[in-house]
């Protein structure tokens, strides 16, 4: 096995060789390497297939940047993970990854035949081709794509590991541990600011700390040496918290960010288990330095996509930090000083390489000791095209011409194994975007930079723009000192010595002698655009760059375009002509890099993933035998099948039992708000459409409240219990929105009126008993109560003791039934159920859930507000104008309710609906029409409740329809998909228009 | 995410506060006594500005309090708070 390692460095302990596999063969590596840096030391550089022409790709970068190293990690269900970048993920023991890209296999896949029809595949291709015939996207183009483009593969099974989140509050925030970072996070703490340095690498000091390049010096010392004492010395600081592998996801106003920390990520498997695996931290920080650096541009020109082609620094830092020489016989192409260390590294671990350099000529230091150590540089050449199928074997370059739009002279075919290409720096200003930042353009060498730094953010070091060291520090250590408003003098004396850039040449598209249709010079490497795709959509007329950016996909993938997006931006503005100033930057949305699921969820999983409120009673409901139903947050009994039964066959029971003799429901959940004060009538008086003034002490009364638009919003049975004093019920869902409208009107409209709302929803428990053997339980559970009509009639409430505990007895009814409600403190909800149950035996009172209680009520009429409703219902529109006062001048929602809109006679209308054969149930939902012939068919309504009555024999349903008031006796058709059904619009209410069972 | 400085509770973040629109729009106190259109004008106009904006935040995850709040749309920053039945601050506007 070909062995690249070359040096030892400080960073790899080659005391510790760790194993793992790739695409199922077993590597060795060291502890210190990334996936990427152990690949490229066993020879390894073809890591995948391009998305569109399934091209063979290699590693081309060493971070967060990296589009083809995209990898999927282990193979079970619950803990597979795609989308992970080699460059980033740390090699530990037992590591299984796969490239993602490649199906069948990385060496041949049957999409490579997409390289050889390219020039079928143009900008847009997928939105031309693949529109039509619909009903092929999903059965054809979809799974082709997919299964050939490879987007990874999610876990099938639940993540079993554990995420965590903590909140934390600092006065400043460092992102980033380069150098500029450890200035700043070194001058606040010791200024005593309670800092924090995040860097997501495993150890801090960025690029410079396996500078080792002679020319640049810091105190007489070599850059990465005097960091490593910086870094020693900012350890100690008591006030500075450093968290190394720990990136920010996002950055969100006020100051509000998301980081992830990983934990576990680069342990062997046995040392992750019960372990935490990531963190989300959300931090505020009063003051929040941005010191991300910058990522090297990569050069566009024919085939500059082959294996073997990376970033001219990603060569330096896999030789410099991990021992590792991408090739043995490398060519480095640029149009800057940087690559020049690059060349000098490698010179001096004696790897043979040469240099391509677009500009005339230069003359810094840099260069001098490149051209002084014997190495060769073509000045004012181009890298015309490139060979070798798996790898890069040749490459070819030519003269650049005066002015630099065209080629001249000879092609030069050059042979290598490793191409470095640099095309300048990308400051990374995403976080001062995503933070709200704009952005200046700097024309000299091209970049976009933060515009101005509010008091409360600012960018330091090369995400500022500042590349050479002495720039750097000196400005990171001024702009520090004015931004925490302090006086720090710890880098006063430093002597930094460093190579001055001085010239720049930026050429966005190079040039070439083949025309442009037959190049592929790609710019997204990750979803495989090329420079002539952002061509033809200008051609076609794209302008914006956001919309080219979606025709090409270009910078659409996972690295959301971190190494492309600037040459796109190039290529657009020197297509069109403009100034690339001009055409404003593609937005930077979080997160930075891709997160998992787990980490925005945390903890919150399983029986954490929502907050669940159970009743008191709710053990007795569960150990017999119930199903629940959510309703809001309430788990409440839906029905309680006996014997095998389905839920049709238990609700025909319990509806036929508490009709029959007596029924019992949990009411605990509905929604109870005590009101008391001197004016809570006259605040009842204007909150509700009825009137309240008259209500006697000790009596009961239906109310319906309307939003200010004159729409049904909630309604429920309000009790006086004393002069001053009230208690309210809402529906269960509405509860805690009746309670904040009450409170906004109460605080901000009637400050006036002396009212204290209290929500007692969860004090109180209850038991509601109807039928007409409700009585009979009633006295034997308060035998001292006189339950005659007389003394407690419908509509009225009693005190009594049950055992010494105080209930509240309200008589009214939701089934139309004879039928008591049993407040009680919920302590005592459960005890009480279930003497209830005690007492009600004899009667065969039976327990119903919400499906019994809606079928109930719905043979009375009784409407359920948000089933029959939807916030477009007027009380009118119920056929319910009974209830609101004519009287009263004003209570919410009167205005509207002669609205020219709300007086028309057209409204959706409440009404009955029986179906001509009394076994057919409707659906809820369905629509109803009165024509199937004329097209286009006019609907008048949907059905809003049915259900089939046990009481009557008969199928009944709720609607809503145009006109429906006027409509009784006729006939309507419900449309279904496979038949017509015909039903007879009819009164709202089924059972007892009389109301005699409520006194039975 | 905002941080919101309750004039009860102080500063707190956002998700622990709602909103609650436009602020300083009263309710018409003789509702009966307006036309169509000026029922509408107070029940559905509402301004959407960018730049200086008054509005209802209500403190529900703390003390339930409503207040005011002058934000500035177009950055999110909030320049003052200040209670119910307060006079907006004449700075603003
Ligand atoms: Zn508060």
């Amino acid at each position: 096995m070909p062995n690249y390692r070359i040096h030892k460095t400080e960073y790899i302990d080659e005391t510790k060789r760790v194993s793992f596999k790739y695409d199922g063969k077993t590597y060795f590596g060291y502890e210190g390497d990334t996936l990427a840096s152990a690949l490229l030391a066993n020879g390894i550089h073809l890591v995948g297939r391009s998305f569109k022409y399934h091209r063979p790709r290699g590693i081309v970068s060493c971070g967060a940047e990296e589009p083809n190293a995209i990898c999927q990690i282990g193979s079970k269900k619950d803990l597979t993970e795609p989308n992970v970048r080699a460059t980033e993920l740390e090699l530990y023991e037992g590591l299984e990854a796969s490239s993602q890209n490649c199906w069948p296999n990385v060496k041949f896949d049957i999409g490579g035949i997409n390289n050889f029809i390219s020039p079928l595949i143009p900008a847009g291709f997928y939105y031309k081709t693949f529109m039509w015939p619909k009903s092929f996207w999903k059965k054809v183009y979809e799974p082709l794509i997919r299964l050939s483009a490879g987007l990874g593969k999610s876990p099938t099974e639940p993540d079993p590991d554990i995420y965590d989140h903590k909140y934390v509050h600092y006065d400043v925030l460092v992102i980033g541990g380069g150098v500029s970072g450890i200035i700043a996070a070194k001058m606040a703490a010791k200024n005593n600011l309670k800092t924090l340095l995040v860097d997501d690498k495993k150890i801090l000091g960025g690029s410079t700390i396996y500078q080792n390049n002679e020319s640049i010096k810091i105190d007489d010392k070599l850059s990465s040496e005097w960091l490593k004492n910086e870094i020693q010395e900012i350890k100690k600081l008591s006030n500075l918290t450093i968290k190394t592998r720990t990136s920010i996801a996002a950055y969100h106003g006020y100051n509000f960010l998301l980081a992830k920390e990983n934990l576990t990520d680069h342990l062997p498997e046995e040392k992750k288990k019960n372990k935490i695996r990531q963190r989300l931290w959300k931090i505020r920080a009063k003051k929040v330095v941005i010191a991300t650096g910058s990522i090297e541009r990569p050069l566009v020109f024919n085939n500059n996509d082959r294996p073997g082609i990376l970033l001219s620094n990603s060569i330096n830092k896999y030789l410099d930090y991990y021992g590792v020489t991408c090739g043995e016989n490398i060519i480095l192409f640029t149009n800057n000083d940087s690559a020049y260390e690059t060349s000098i590294s490698l010179h001096k671990k004696g790897i043979k390489n040469i240099i391509v350099d677009l500009r005339k000529s230069a003359s810094s230091e840099l260069i001098k000791q490149a051209e002084s150590l014997g190495i060769k540089i073509y000045f004012n050449h181009v890298v015309t095209n490139t060979f070798g199928y798996r790898k890069i074997n040749s490459l070819e370059i030519m003269k650049l011409s005066e002015d630099g739009n065209t080629t001249v002279g000879n092609k030069i075919r050059l042979s290598c194994d490793c191409l470095g290409m640099s095309g300048g720096w990308t400051p990374m200003v995403h976080m001062h975007t995503q933070s709200g930042g704009k952005l200046d353009f700097r024309d000299e060498d091209q970049v976009f930079l933060p515009k101005e730094n509010s008091e409360d953010q600012i960018s330091v070091g090369s995400c500022n723009g500042d590349f050479d060291l002495e720039n750097i520090i000196d400005k990171t250590v001024n702009k520090i000192n004015k931004f925490l408003d302090i006086d720090n003098q710890d880098y006063q004396d430093t002597n930094i010595i460093c190579s001055k850039e001085n010239d720049k040449r930026n050429i966005w598209l190079l040039p070439n002698k083949i025309p442009l249709g037959k190049t592929k010079c790609f710019i997204d490497f990750q979803n495989d655009s090329t420079a002539k795709d952002i061509k033809l959509a200008l051609k076609e007329g794209f302008r914006s760059i956001e919309h080219v950016k979606r025709y090409t996909t270009t910078g659409m993938a996972t690295d959301q375009g971190k190494l492309s997006n600037m040459h796109a931006l190039g290529i657009i503005a020197d297509t069109a002509g403009v100034k690339m100033g001009t055409l404003g930057t593609t937005t930077f949305r979080p997160p930075f890099t891709p997160l998992t699921f787990g980490t925005l969820v945390g903890r919150n999983v399983g029986k954490f993933f929502e907050v669940v409120r159970k009743t008191s009673m709710h053990e007795w409901h569960v150990e017999n035998n119930a199903e629940f139903e959510n309703v809001g947050q309430w788990k409440r009994p839906w029905y309680y099948p006996k014997n095998g039964e389905n839920m049709y066959a238990a609700v025909q029971r319990e509806s036929k039992a508490a009709r029959d003799s007596a029924g019992i429901l949990d009411a605990s959940t509905l929604g109870k708000i005590d009101i008391q004060g001197t004016d809570a009538s006259e605040f009842l008086n204007r909150v509700y459409t009825n009137a309240w003034s008259k209500l006697a002490i000790g009596k009961c009364r239906y109310g319906l409240m309307l939003n200010e638009d004159g729409m049904v919003y909630d309604d429920g049975v309000t009790t006086r219990i004393s002069e001053n004093h009230y208690l309210m019920t809402t529906t269960t869902g509405g509860a805690a929105n009746v309670l904040n409208k009450l409170e906004d009107y109460l605080q901000t409209e009637w400050p006036e009126l002396d009212v204290y709302l209290t929500s007692v929803t969860d004090h109180y428990s209850t038991a509601s008993i109807c039928g007409p053997n409700s009585k009979k339980i009633l006295n034997k559970l308060f035998p001292n109560l006189d339950l005659s009509d007389e003394n407690f009639p419908h509509m009225s409430f009693k005190e009594d003791k049950l055992e010494n505990i105080n209930c509240r007895i309200m008589r009214i009814s939701f089934t139309g039934e004879l039928s008591y409600e049993i407040n009680i403190e919920s302590k005592y909800g459960h005890s009480l159920w279930k003497m209830c149950i005690e007492a009600g035996k004899e009667f065969n009172l039976t327990p119903y859930g919400t499906e019994t209680m809606h079928l109930l009520r719905a043979e009375k009429g009784f409407i359920i507000v948000g089933q029959d409703t939807d916030g477009t219902m007027t009380p009118s529109d119920l056929q319910m104008d009974w209830i609101v006062s004519k009287k009263k001048y004003d209570f919410i929602g009167k205005r509207s309710l002669y609205r020219s809109d709300t007086i028309r006679e057209d409204r959706k209308q409440l009404v009955g609906l029986l179906t001509d054969d009394p076994k057919e149930i409707l659906e809820e939902g369905a629509q109803i029409v009165s024509d199937v012939k004329s097209k286009p068919i006019d609907m008048l309504g949907h059905v809003t409740s049915s259900y089939f009555s046990p009481n009557l024999n008969k199928s009944i349903a709720l609607a809503v329809v145009r006109s429906g008031k006027t409509m009784k006796g006729q006939k309507l058709i419900i449309p279904m998909e496979n038949k017509n059904i015909n039903v007879t619009v009819s009164d709202t209410i089924f059972l007892d228009k009389e109301n005699k069972r409520l006194n039975a | 995410m905002f941080l919101i400085n309750c004039p009860f509770c102080g500063e707190r973040d956002q998700s622990e506060f709602s909103s609650g629109g436009e602020a300083h729009i009263v309710r018409p106190k003789q509702p009966t006594e307006l036309s169509d259109d000026e029922w509408a004008e107070y029940l559905f106009m509402r301004k959407n500005i960018k730049g200086i904006q008054f509005e209802r935040w209500n403190h529900v995850h703390g003390c339930r309090k409503w207040f005011n709040v002058v934000r500035d749309t177009s950055n999110d920053k909030i320049l003052s708070v200040y209670k119910m039945g307060e006079k907006p601050p004449v700075n603003y506007k």
